[in-house]
């Protein structure tokens, strides 16, 4: 393919993308809006307000970076997941193994699909959040990078989720009983520096705690880890997914015979 | 000797095993030249759909050579993917997509820029009668109209080569008739099609070459009409007009009574139908109507698998 058509290809797979999460919208859109109000309203206002401040914030603004986090990697995820294991359900992705369609197009293609999803979704989250709290973005830059590399790794992390689920159970498993508890305990709602140390030393091996304050270091300026490490750590991890993601594509595995 | 420029598909010692030992595909060797219109025939288990996925890249051969109008797919499947289209026995494409959405999506993925995959996707759902369906989602179409949805998304990047995979199966008389008519016309103007069907008389009807795959070898591969010569007997029914007399026979012929209006009449390759109807003569027994008993390609393909 001339890289004209491969460009034709990829924007083909982000639109059907996109169209298919804005058709569903009240399935993928609405949801993440009414349950991040939810964890505004009960978490940042009603204890929030008994908790007092943390990190030199108060708590509302302590958990909001953490919250619109939270939103970005499980709507990035669960929407690879969802889309691409429709389409090897219903026999749908065979339009596109039987196309010229180069592989490392197919993954960017739904990859970007999905970050498009978690950078609306993180917007909208945004947007409510203002309602609670008042946020100024100290780090622009650091802000961005985070939210956007997050968003790809967690989408590839759904891609080989996917890839290998053989039913709708093993789509939900991942997000229920892995991504949901290392969220939880990566630093949404307190910082590390309130756990004794064995447990702070051990809540460093969740790579959620990376994402978390690498964005809160973006929104407030400040974090319970190194930031470059986090975006190191974030970036190494994205390659390697990545990769692996094309060796699954390249190699057919639960997709050809 | 062929010429090998003139081959739309050209398989040399084509074998798969699957991971269960199971061998699908014992080193066949097919070819089907260009504006062809052939069949592959077999029964089921015996090695098409095998056959089909691997031109398709959704089975990956063990060993053996496929050149796809020239173009060897080992070495640049994405060249030969672009010359062929592929319309599956199952139906694949997202049954929540609108019509015109799935042929023009499709288009996308061959690199064709949008206005031209929305021309061409207009073009075939047009020609197949799908025109007043394309805002329909895919779920609330027909079986038959399903099937030529999948046609029409096969034609969207106008390959050389269109593999059809059962597709009238489900499909009402007038329908099927209806792609018959699309189909031969796609093949006149210039495409090579390769068919796979339980519908023999279609096959019979449509094809000029034709291949029968059985326990994944081809045990028959020539012009339809070399295949139908080397029938040995055929059976005819034969209506009668009038109680036919209770016994009835034929100087020459092995005749079958049965019942009070029909008969059933064996003819040897070389004898000639006028015998029959010289011996009715000689009855005073008029006929109304006179067909054959199986459809002959049957008749072949059934004695060939046996």
């Amino acid at each position: 393919m001339s890289h004209f058509e491969m460009w034709v290809a990829f924007q083909t797979i982000l639109r059907k993308e996109v169209r298919r999460y804005m058709r569903i919208w009240p399935q993928t859109l609405l949801p993440p809006a009414i349950t991040m109000t939810l964890y505004f309203v009960i978490f940042g206002s009603l204890i929030g307000s008994r908790i007092g401040s943390m990190g030199g914030f108060s708590y509302m603004q302590f958990v909001v970076p953490g919250l619109i986090m939270m939103a970005v990697v499980t709507n990035s995820y669960s929407n690879i997941v969802s889309s691409f294991f429709g389409a090897k359900y219903n026999h749908s992705v065979q339009e596109l193994l039987v196309s010229p369609v180069p592989n490392w197009i197919i993954l960017a293609g739904f990859v970007i699909g999905s970050v498009s999803r978690g950078l609306l979704i993180a917007i909208i989250v945004t947007g409510l959040s203002l309602f609670f709290a008042d946020l100024s973005v100290q780090h622009l830059g650091a802000t961005m990078l985070v939210v956007v590399m997050t968003s790809i790794l967690f989408s590839l992390f759904g891609f080989i989720n996917a890839v290998f689920a053989r039913n709708f159970d093993d789509i939900s498993i991942v997000p229920t009983f892995i991504l949901t508890p290392l969220i939880y305990l990566g630093g949404v709602f307190y910082s590390l520096d309130l756990l004794p140390e064995f447990w702070a030393n051990l809540s460093k091996l969740n790579p959620l705690v990376y994402v978390v304050n690498g964005f809160r270091y973006g929104v407030l300026g400040v974090s319970d880890v190194n930031v470059g490490f986090s975006l190191g750590m974030i970036t190494i991890f994205t390659l390697v997914t990545f990769l692996y993601c094309l060796h699954l594509l390249n190699s057919g595995t639960r997709l050809r015979e | 000797m062929m010429n090998t420029n003139a081959l739309a598909l050209d398989i040399k010692n084509l074998s798969k095993t699957y991971g269960n030992d199971v061998q699908a595909l014992k080193g066949i060797d097919l070819k089907v030249e260009k504006g062809d219109f052939f069949a592959l025939l077999g029964p089921n288990g015996a090695g098409k759909s095998t056959t089909i996925g691997i031109l398709f890249s959704l089975i990956n051969k063990t060993g053996g050579t496929v050149d796809i109008c020239g173009v060897d797919i080992d070495e640049n499947f994405s060249a030969a993917k672009r010359l062929i289209g592929i319309v599956p026995q199952e139906f694949n494409f997202n049954i929540f997509e609108k019509v015109r959405n799935i042929v023009v999506t499709q288009g996308g993925y061959y690199g064709l820029p949008r206005a031209i995959a929305e021309q061409r996707a207009d073009k075939y759902l047009k020609k197949l009668g799908l025109w007043d369906k394309r805002n329909d989602v895919g779920r609330e179409l027909s079986g038959g109209m399903k099937r030529r949805l999948m046609i029409a998304r096969a034609l969207v990047h106008e390959p050389e080569l269109l593999v059809l995979d059962e597709p009238t199966a489900g499909v009402d008389i007038e329908m099927r008739r209806e792609m018959w008519d699309f189909l031969r016309d796609l093949n006149e103007n210039g495409t090579t099609i390769i068919l796979t069907t339980h519908y023999l008389e279609e096959a019979e009807m449509l094809c000029r070459n034709i291949a029968i795959i059985d326990q994944g070898a081809i045990v028959h591969h020539s012009s339809m009409k070399d295949l139908l010569r080397q029938l040995h007997t055929e059976t005819f029914v034969l209506d009668s007009r009038s109680i036919l007399p209770q016994t009835v026979k034929f100087t020459g012929f092995k005749v079958l009574r049965v019942d009070d209006y029909t008969l059933e009449v064996e003819v040897d390759k070389d004898q000639d139908v006028n015998g029959i109807f010289a011996s009715l003569s000689e009855l005073d027994v008029g006929i109304s109507s006179m067909r054959n008993k199986t459809n002959r390609l049957e008749e072949m393909f059934v004695s060939l698998l046996s």
